[in-house]
């Protein structure tokens, strides 16, 4: 590889910097600078330099081209060397495929959408270092969305679960949680969707969302998934650092902004939470080769670096740590295990499968959630375990509740005990409003006008939007098909995989339904 | 648990292939005090208060010239602060 130039630098990086990206504005003089950028007052955030808003990265056209270029050649290369080596066969098991079905139902659309907000900011930030830094993202964004879609089509080809995904984002119930939080900061103004993806998302949460993935992936044999994962982080130590930039950015230019942010910052931190709900369960539950506990993860990437760092460093401008940070705390014993337990029982309506985890998985289950495991969900999986002698595994019959902000069918409990389930009730203009916990309530009635209009699933479902009355109607509508959803065991991808392992003959895989 | 810049940990994730070790190796010897870590096709690399990454310590254990910017292909991710990223080194570190 051949990337640092061979002529001799004429410009330093910084001079570099000033000369292509900041010195390209102009003030503008046949009209108001508020008609060039209307969208940068309403909410209220009051900027007084936009000059002061520092680049680290100081990222310049060419050298961003350069090496984006040279990471999307490096995924390329294994995706290739896996496919034409049948790769997919070297997994530790076929049902570990749920992650990454549940990665592209729900993660891949919302680089998408994040793509386009970011190319809004780009057009609408009033300052050129910010708006280059936006642009930059904006196009990072159609990389990840494009080379996870690649990455994860060769597995379509032997697997179900993966050729729905995007029309399964927009209508699927669980997959609702994911897309109402992102369309929640797409139709927030531009700074809220700054401190909502850049700063919460990003910096604050994107560890905890990320890395579990891809070490699964590392240690599950699913090499594509972990390089196309180091190549997406790689673009998100960028991302990261617009996030942090524009929290202090915000914050240094005036006292009254703090407030503002603080807020954004109390209601973002839980709603991003809330949708690494999936992912505590993806690496509690899902993955047959297990990498950490989801309390192990939450303890380093948020505990220790979040709030034992970064709150540190922002506590200088008056910011405290977000509200409802400790409900989130005490559940990581809880989390997993009662998310897990509700896909569970709902697979039979989704678009990865579930089992009963086996005797080493509850093994160590048991050690990694000493407090909790044996005393609250062991039994469940034993009462499972004989259901399933006497011929019945059970699917949930009914549809569950939703939370009206996060979207998560209301599982989780009463802080402090996890045997009663929590539900708040909201009114607001006489009609009734469920949430899930503290923290979606207080976030409802922050702006309920807005809340009042979420796209509830069950509800559209017993409305009649959904295709019919029935599971099967519905499950059309999502363009669910046999083997995509329901127990793993017996399913066509464990008949598919227990027959490629077994079998002598090879030169069929791949053509079987 | 209040502590300060000067101390408080921070540290940057690398992915672990054949081009990162000699930017890894640099990482560790450029920084006393560090503590290296391997986790699953990632190399983590903490210090108190302050982590430096120079472009003549990497290239002294490269062999060829490195650019700064070419770091952007090995890192995962970081905490901390990006306080600069010049021509010659990167330094992570808190602000306050």
């Amino acid at each position: 590889m051949t990337i640092a130039p061979k002529a001799p630098r004429k410009l330093t990086m910084k001079q570099r910097y000033e000369a292509l990206t900041r010195d390209l504005d102009w003030e503008p003089s046949y009209v108001d600078r508020s008609d060039v950028f209307p969208h940068t007052e309403f909410e209220g955030i009051k900027i007084h330099d936009w000059s002061k808003w520092e680049d680290p990265f100081r990222l310049t056209v060419d050298s961003y081209t350069k090496y984006q270029a040279e990471k999307d050649k490096r995924l390329y290369a294994v995706l290739d060397g896996f496919a034409q080596s049948q790769g997919h066969l070297s997994l530790t098991e076929a049902s570990y495929l749920n992650a990454m079905k549940l990665f592209l139902q729900g993660v891949t659309p919302l680089e998408y959408q994040a793509h386009r907000n970011f190319a809004y900011l780009a057009r609408h930030l009033d300052g050129p270092g910010p708006r280059f830094a936006a642009l930059c993202q904006s196009i990072d964004e159609m990389r990840h969305t494009q080379t996870e879609i690649h990455t994860l089509s060769n597995y379509n080809k032997y697997y179900g679960g993966f050729h729905n995904y995007l029309e399964q984002h927009d209508r699927v119930w669980y997959l609702s949680v994911p897309k109402s939080f992102f369309d929640d900061a797409l139709s927030a103004g531009p700074f809220e969707f700054l401190i909502a993806i850049g700063f919460s998302f990003e910096y604050l949460l994107t560890n905890l969302l990320f890395v579990p993935f891809m070490s699964g992936a590392s240690f599950n044999g699913d090499l594509p998934t972990m390089t196309f994962g180091f190549s997406a982080q790689s673009d998100e130590s960028r991302h990261m650092t617009l996030g942090l930039e524009a929290i202090k950015f915000l914050l240094e230019q005036d006292e009254a902004n703090v407030p503002i942010v603080q807020a954004w910052i109390d209601k973002w931190f839980w709603r991003g939470y809330r949708v690494t709900a999936l992912v505590a369960q993806m690496l509690d539950y899902m993955l047959p080769r297990k990498v950490m506990s989801w309390k192990e993860a939450f303890e380093l990437y948020f505990e220790e670096q979040m709030l034992g760092g970064l709150f540190q460093d922002l506590a200088f401008y008056g910011i405290r740590p977000p509200m409802h940070v400790d409900d989130a705390i005490a559940e990581k014993e809880i989390l997993s295990h009662q998310v897990y337990w509700t896909l569970y029982q709902f697979s039979h309506a989704a678009a990865f499968t579930t089992t009963v985890p086996d005797a080493d998985a509850q093994k160590w289950l048991s050690e990694n959630y000493t407090e909790t495991f044996d005393q609250l969900y062991k039994p469940l999986w034993d009462k499972e375990a004989k259901n399933i002698e006497a011929g019945g595994r059970h699917f949930a019959r009914g549809l569950p509740q939703l939370c009206q902000v996060c979207q998560v069918p209301m599982l989780f409990t009463e802080p402090g005990d996890p045997t009663t389930l929590c539900q708040r009730e909201s009114v607001y203009n006489g009609e009734k409003f469920q949430t899930c916990s503290d923290g979606c309530q207080w976030i409802f009635e922050r702006e309920p006008e807005k809340y009042v209009q979420a796209w509830l699933p069950v509800h559209q479902i017993y409305q009649g939007n959904c295709g019919g009355p029935t599971v099967p109607d519905v499950l059309t509508w999502y363009g669910i098909q046999d083997g995509d959803g329901g127990e793993y065991k017996g399913s066509v991808d464990d008949r598919n995989w227990q027959k490629w392992h077994d079998a002598a003959d090879h030169s069929n895989i791949g053509s079987e339904g | 648990m209040s502590t300060t810049a000067s101390t408080r940990t921070v540290g940057v994730d690398i992915q672990e292939s054949e081009a990162n070790r000699s930017v890894v190796e640099a990482i560790e010897a450029t920084n006393d005090g560090c503590t290296v870590q391997h986790m699953p096709g990632l190399v983590r690399i903490t210090a108190p208060g302050r982590l430096v990454v120079t472009r003549e310590s990497v290239e002294e254990r490269l062999g060829r010239e490195w650019e700064t910017h070419e770091f952007q292909l090995a890192i995962v991710s970081y905490f901390g602060h990006i306080k600069e990223w010049d021509d010659d080194e990167i330094v992570i570190a808190w602000d306050h």
